[in-house]
């Protein structure tokens, strides 16, 4: 499934990382604790955190996620967002909680 | 900059230094190293594992020491990330090692880390781990991941 189904099926807001909408995302990942999600993400993940600074997208890019959706309508430090725009990594903004974005992309990836 | 190899026994070294409390370019030479590796063709489980080693690293450095090299030494084997800080030193490694210790401060934890996990995760990721500290004086952490290619060892085959 591509990024682009999941954004416009969750109708997240895109802040960065246009270029990368149809990257195929294979699975998720939720934490907001870096050591955890660098340890058990996996590349092509997308991942689902409350953190909005700018260590976010060293992890994402590390770890070659697919995305990171930033829930509860936290919107990302000016620093994270410009770090984002130049590592090319998607930012997506929602106003779900991580329990219903997790959810919802899990249904999603499961073909439920 | 980036690594030519050659031949079957080919080395490569850089170093890198890291500035403590620096959080906003942590990230930076585990990036580095994560291209360097990817230009050399190695496969994506080694680079990620090498690449969280190499970041733990560094948040560490960040969090705790005044700063610090990051050392990469690479051979067809082996690749070799040494860190060294000029920290405060660890008074109990076997402490340290625990998951879920930490003497990370609110400020540390706000952003993600200071979990206790860091250490931890340096150790399951490598495939040999050293750890060595001195109070006042600093921190050194040597991680080496096999990259699953043989060492060519005979003289004469591929000697630079």
């Amino acid at each position: 499934m591509t990024l682009e189904t999941i954004i416009q099926s969750l109708n997240l807001k895109i802040l960065s990382g246009e270029g990368r909408m149809l990257k195929e995302v294979r699975g998720g990942y939720v934490g907001d604790l870096l050591s955890d999600v660098m340890a058990n993400s996996r590349e092509g993940d997308i991942w689902i955190t409350r953190q909005v600074h700018q260590n976010i997208v060293a992890v994402a890019s590390l770890n070659d996620l697919a995305g990171v959706v930033l829930v509860q309508g936290a919107e990302p430090s000016a620093d994270t967002l410009e770090k984002a725009v130049r590592e090319g990594i998607p930012l997506l903004l929602s106003e779900l909680s991580a329990f219903e974005a997790a959810g919802r992309i899990y249904r999603l990836l499961a073909g439920c | 900059m980036n690594p030519v190899p050659t031949c079957d026994n080919w080395r490569y070294s850089e170093s890198f230094s890291v500035v403590g409390g620096n959080f906003d370019d942590a990230g930076l030479v585990s990036g580095r190293i994560k291209m360097i590796l990817k230009g050399l063709g190695l496969g994506s489980d080694i680079i990620r594992r090498v690449a969280l080693v190499t970041y733990e690293s560094e948040i560490n450095m960040v969090s705790y020491a005044t700063g610090g090299k990051i050392h990469l030494h690479l051979q067809p084997a082996y690749v070799t990330v040494e860190a060294i800080d000029e920290g405060p030193g660890i008074p109990d490694i076997r402490l340290a090692m625990q998951t879920g210790w930490s003497t990370a401060n609110d400020k540390i934890r706000e952003m993600g880390f200071g979990a206790g996990m860091g250490l931890n995760n340096i150790r399951t990721f490598s495939d040999i781990f050293h750890i060595s500290s001195r109070l006042g004086d600093g921190t050194r952490l040597k991680m080496i991941i096999r990259t699953g290619q043989k060492e060519i060892q005979e003289p004469g085959e591929g000697l630079s």
